[in-house]
This record gives structure tokens, sequence and C-alpha cells, in this order.
């Protein structure tokens, strides 16, 4: 198992992903440029949060173009892992690896704080060591992760099993009330079809560690590092 | 060379929470006449094309490869010739 962590220029979160996959996770892991156009084969790539390119024009708008892409569509492609975290969600959205697209958050503001999601499909590679139903508790901290998508989209999401973490209350409600930032049917997460790329707005490596307080994010990188 | 002025606004069937949250601020300014606000972005680009028709064209994709998010947001544009 080896892993490729994609830096690009306002990647904030590559240096905790590299962290928790090298020395909490023990998979090799390097870090891939932005501008490398062939990087090596891999097994998981991680696109990390952030502010690629100061989100100019729309968050992960041109972070598409950096010529690493070409690499994770082809590792895409041949159907091996994807983790887009936060701006990395962002990305994949822009680039047209996961459907849908990401609005201001309802309240206008930037959330940065521990929230609770719940576990809707194991049925991945990022979500095999957990059990559906279970609730994870991880930090968010983004200003636009209102994912939206039309009616189609949804129906489709939702009769493929491609939500895989929404957001809810510790004791696993699901409502308006739980959703920090308007989330169309509370999504905090989805993959692909073939299930092979999950873009998911919690960090979870800021949550793999017993002195970060909550060690439930490292149930996704054991899963999809097994 | 033509002078293109794009405006770009969400869909409408995309709530729109900055737009929302400017109505509101209008209103308490006494503005009550005000019955909705769409905030969107403006883009002013100056392009070479052989004749009017082309440069329409060479906007229209750069609007769907780039400028805006077709998911969710929607563009008008106007286009003057500069001499």
């Amino acid at each position: 198992m080896r892993a490729v962590v994609v830096v690009f220029p306002g990647s904030n979160c590559d240096t905790d992903c590299f962290h928790v996959l090298r020395d909490v996770i023990k998979t090799p892991v390097e870090f891939v440029w932005h501008k490398e156009g062939n990087f090596p084969k891999t097994d998981l790539v991680v696109l990390p949060g952030g502010f690629s390119y100061g989100d100019y024009l729309r968050t992960g708008a041109i972070a598409r173009f950096s010529p690493a892409m070409e690499s994770v569509r082809r590792h895409a492609a041949e159907g091996r892992p994807v983790l887009g975290i936060c701006n990395g969600f962002q990305i994949l959205l822009e680039a047209g690896l996961l459907p849908g697209a990401m609005l201001r958050n309802k309240t206008l503001s930037f959330v940065c704080k521990p929230v609770w999601i719940c576990v809707e499909d194991t049925h991945t590679p990022f979500t095999q060591k957990t059990q559906r139903g279970e609730l994870l508790q991880i930090p968010i901290a983004h200003g636009e992760g209102n994912y939206y998508c039309d009616e189609e989209t949804l129906k489709k999401l939702k009769d493929n099993s491609q939500i895989i973490f929404r957001y809810c209350s510790e004791k696993g409600e699901v409502g308006e009330a739980f959703n920090p930032n308007g989330s169309r049917d509370h999504i905090a997460g989805i993959v692909n079809e073939r299930r092979n790329v999950l873009g998911m707005m919690p960090h979870p490596e800021r949550a793999s560690e017993a002195i970060l307080a909550s060690e439930d994010g490292r149930k996704i990188w054991e899963s999809v590092c097994l | 060379m033509y002078n293109a002025k794009i405006n770009v606004t969400l869909k409408k069937s995309v709530l729109d929470p900055q737009g929302q949250t400017i109505l509101h601020a209008l209103e308490s300014l006494g503005f009550k006449d005000v019955k909705k606000v769409r905030v969107g972005k403006f883009f002013e680009l100056l392009i070479e094309a052989c004749d009017r028709k082309t440069a329409e064209e060479k906007i229209k994709e750069m609007c769907h490869q780039l400028l805006i998010n077709p998911v969710i947001e929607e563009y008008t544009f106007e286009m003057g010739e500069v001499k």
C-alpha cells in the first residue's frame, strides 16, 4: 500500500494528511507537487484541504487544470481510490470526477467546529471498516461546503447509495438543526458511481489521534489503507 | 477586437443566501420597495476575432469551460466592437 498527497499552491492540510498516513497508519506516503503531470503509480491519491489558488473564480476551479490532475484522472479511471477532503472535494466536483457543485454556506460564515456524521454506506474502500449507521465525530472547516445538485442527480445518488456521510446529531438524528452548511439532503460526503472516488467536507486527518480529542477519522484511513 | 461584458448569476432554482441577506439589509435601511436581490459576478474581456459571430462563439465556449459552473450558475453577455 502506497499513497500520495497532491500539493497545490494554497493547500494547507497536506502535511496533516501526510503525517497521519506515515506516522499513524504506517503507510508509505509521498508528496506530489501539482506540476507533476505524470506521477508514479500509487494505490491511494489524497487531495487535501486548503485554499488552492486562493479560491479564485470558484473553489477548486483552477486546481482542476493542474498537470497532476491528469494523473489523478487516470488513477481514478483505473478504479483505484481517490480521497478528496474539503478543498479536495471541491476540486473533484469542479473536475467532474464527482457530480454536483459547492455553494457558500447557508449562514454565509466560515464554520470551523467538530460535527457528527453518520456512515450511510460501507460498500466503499473508504468505509469498509465502519458499520452502517456508525456515528463519527470529525471537524469541519469551510466557507463553501453547501453541497448542491439537481433533483435528478440527487435521485441517482440515492438510488445508487452514493451518499456516504450525512451530518447528524450526537444521537444520529438527521435534520436542519444538525446541518452546518445547508447542504442538499444533509450530505457530508459522496462517492462516484464506481465507488472509488470519495469527496467529503469533514477532515478525518484532524481526528485520527487521541490527543486531538477524536480518533473517529482513523477508521476512514484504516479502511482505505487496508 | 470586441469588448464583452459577461454577467454571471446563480440559477433561479439555486438559493442565493447572499442576495437574501443583502435584501434584508436594504429593507432595514428603509428601501422597502426592493423585492429581490441576486448577487453575481461580472467579467469584462477584450477578445480578438475575425467577426462578431466567432467572438460570440468563443465567449460561450469560455463560459462553459471555465467562467461559469453550469451546475449552479447561468450567464448573459453583451458585446461591442472596439475600433
